[in-house]
């Protein structure tokens, strides 16, 4: 008997689905990339060709400079925003959860505040903010409301429908062995609502930045010293346009890093048992 | 085994109606006595009550009017049930879905793990008690589903058409399990089915039921010894008694035999 017989069989069919895996593999990283460069090279090249002043468009060398030689600064706007933005995400998460629960423990209080969790989620934070910071004397404080009322809603509705969407046969099942109240919460209706609310989690994460950033701006600087947001406000007044975009950068950056660890916790939480953590062999 | 007529009795519905909005009528003056050890199946079409009676059973709904009396009172761990779906929880290991029952009354996993282990050594899943149901195949499911039912070694497990969404092959293999556990620890089963074979060889009493008032018109008995074995399925005695079921449903349904 040859060798070539007892070598595993691989038709074109075969061959052609693992060159698609590895080029999808490799596509991930690097297509993005390239596209990032590419962006960077046509950015500069127009600046120089142009002769753009960099007091209308800087080009991206530019724009390092600054976030390297600004990084001080940055650094310490960063971390207040970054501060405040987790302090928010911490706050939606007991209060959208929280309301969410509470909501569906009792029908009367879920009919009573239902309709103003939806006015408050419907109405611009941007429009609400400046009545804020006129009764809530803590600057810290009015950011942090402000940043909450953004960030709420989508924990509380995700959670309120992950709730709701017990199986029924489970729910018979619980009933059949008579389960208490606090035991389907715990046991049965929290695990249920579990991939729901990490969905709701991670729009919230985005939520809360924009509510720190929105808040930021209306309050402006000043005792409490200056987030990224103020920065880049402060910067546009001296038409520091380079610094401008590298405290965007930043607020980028704290974006992508937030949602990346959501996602990472999602993952974590959901892998052995959820669906949508499976991965498929096709 | 005893007699069907000699059998102590579990539970007992006298003459129970159950109306719905007013004017649909589920179920209509059903009577029936539950006596321990046996297995009886609920055969009918569609529409004819045969889920209905069960939930009454199981307290998820109240009859219109007729009584419902468990001999001896009841508590909450006198009842198993297995549905259509395998209902576990996603999000536990075997083991733990299994330990469900025990754990709504307040016992430890360790307190009851013998019972647990021991639950899932019948249905042939002792090597999966930490895998994930995801992992698990419809069959296989289902067997945790089984163990998770009779684990408490209730009076009376209710089955609600368990085997329906499994495939042939599968599904006698269950049979045949389902058999040779009810052997083992001679549980009191209620078997809902709209297939006459498996209530055949299921069963030793198979209560048809027809529909558009939900009743009950007949009662055919199985005399076949358990343990039921494959040869049961191809033998003379149980084409016969397919023969009557299928009589007794078609006058069930209205259709001249």
């Amino acid at each position: 008997m040859s060798i070539a017989e007892n070598a595993p069989v691989i038709d074109t069919d075969e061959v052609r689905r693992q060159r698609a895996k590895r080029m999808e593999k490799l596509g991930r990283w690097s297509l993005p990339v390239v596209v990032m460069l590419a962006t960077l090279l046509l950015w500069d090249r127009i600046v120089v060709w142009n002769e753009i002043p960099h007091y209308i468009l800087p080009g991206p060398g530019r724009v390092w400079d600054s976030l390297v030689n600004d990084w001080g600064i940055l650094w310490e706007a960063g971390l207040l925003t970054g501060k405040i933005t987790l302090m928010a995400l911490g706050l939606a998460i007991v209060g959208g959860a929280g309301l969410a629960i509470l909501f569906n423990q009792s029908r009367m209080v879920e009919m009573s505040f239902y309709p103003y969790a939806v006015i408050l989620q419907v109405t611009p934070v941007v429009s609400i903010a400046p009545l804020i910071f006129i009764y809530v004397d803590s600057k810290t404080a009015g950011m942090l409301l402000c940043a909450w009322i953004v960030a709420f809603f989508p924990v509380l509705s995700s959670t309120t429908l992950g709730l709701n969407s017990v199986d029924h046969n489970l729910r018979d099942l619980y009933r059949i062995y008579g389960a208490s109240r606090w035991q389907k919460l715990w046991m049965l209706q929290l695990p249920s609502a579990l991939p729901y609310f990490l969905g709701g989690l991670k729009i919230a994460g985005g939520l809360s930045l924009i509510g720190a950033v929105v808040a930021e701006l209306v309050a402006g600087t000043g005792g409490v010293g200056a987030g990224l947001a103020a920065r880049i406000q402060e910067a546009g007044y001296r038409l520091n346009i380079a610094r401008m975009f590298a405290a965007l950068t930043l607020v980028a950056a704290m974006g992508v890093f937030i949602f990346a660890a959501l996602s990472l916790l999602s993952h974590l939480l959901l892998r052995k048992w959820h669906e949508s953590a499976l991965s498929r062999e096709t | 085994m005893q007699p069907i007529d000699q059998r102590p009795t579990v539970l007992r519905m006298s003459n129970v109606n159950k109306t719905f909005n007013g004017n649909v009528v589920a179920l209509n003056g059903m009577s029936m006595t539950v006596g321990q050890g046996d297995f009886i199946s609920l055969l009918g079409p569609s529409g004819c009550g045969k889920s209905t009676a069960l939930r009454l059973i199981s307290d998820l709904m109240v009859p219109t009017s007729g009584k419902i009396d468990w001999e001896g009172g009841h508590e909450v761990g006198d009842l198993g049930v297995v549905f259509q779906e395998p209902t576990l929880m996603p999000w536990a290991t075997v083991a733990q879905n299994v330990w469900l029952p025990y754990r709504l009354r307040g016992k430890s996993y360790a307190s009851v793990k013998d019972e647990i282990l021991e639950a899932l050594k019948l249905v042939g899943l002792e090597k999966f008690q930490n895998s994930y149901p995801r992992e698990l195949s419809g069959g296989m499911k289902m067997r945790v589903s089984i163990a998770r039912a009779m684990v408490t070694r209730p009076r009376l497990i209710l089955m609600d058409e368990p085997f329906a969404a499994l495939d042939e092959i599968t599904r006698f293999k269950l049979n045949n399990d389902l058999l040779e556990l009810k052997a083992k620890i001679n549980c009191t089963v209620i078997f809902v089915t709209h297939s006459v074979f498996e209530s055949v060889f299921l069963s030793d009493r198979i209560i048809v039921m027809a529909a558009r008032p939900g009743r009950v018109i007949r009662e055919l008995h199985v005399d076949e010894a358990y343990p039921r074995s494959e040869e049961f399925r191809t033998s003379a005695e149980y084409a016969a008694y397919c023969r009557q079921a299928t009589d007794a449903l078609h006058e069930a349904m209205g259709v001249a035999a």
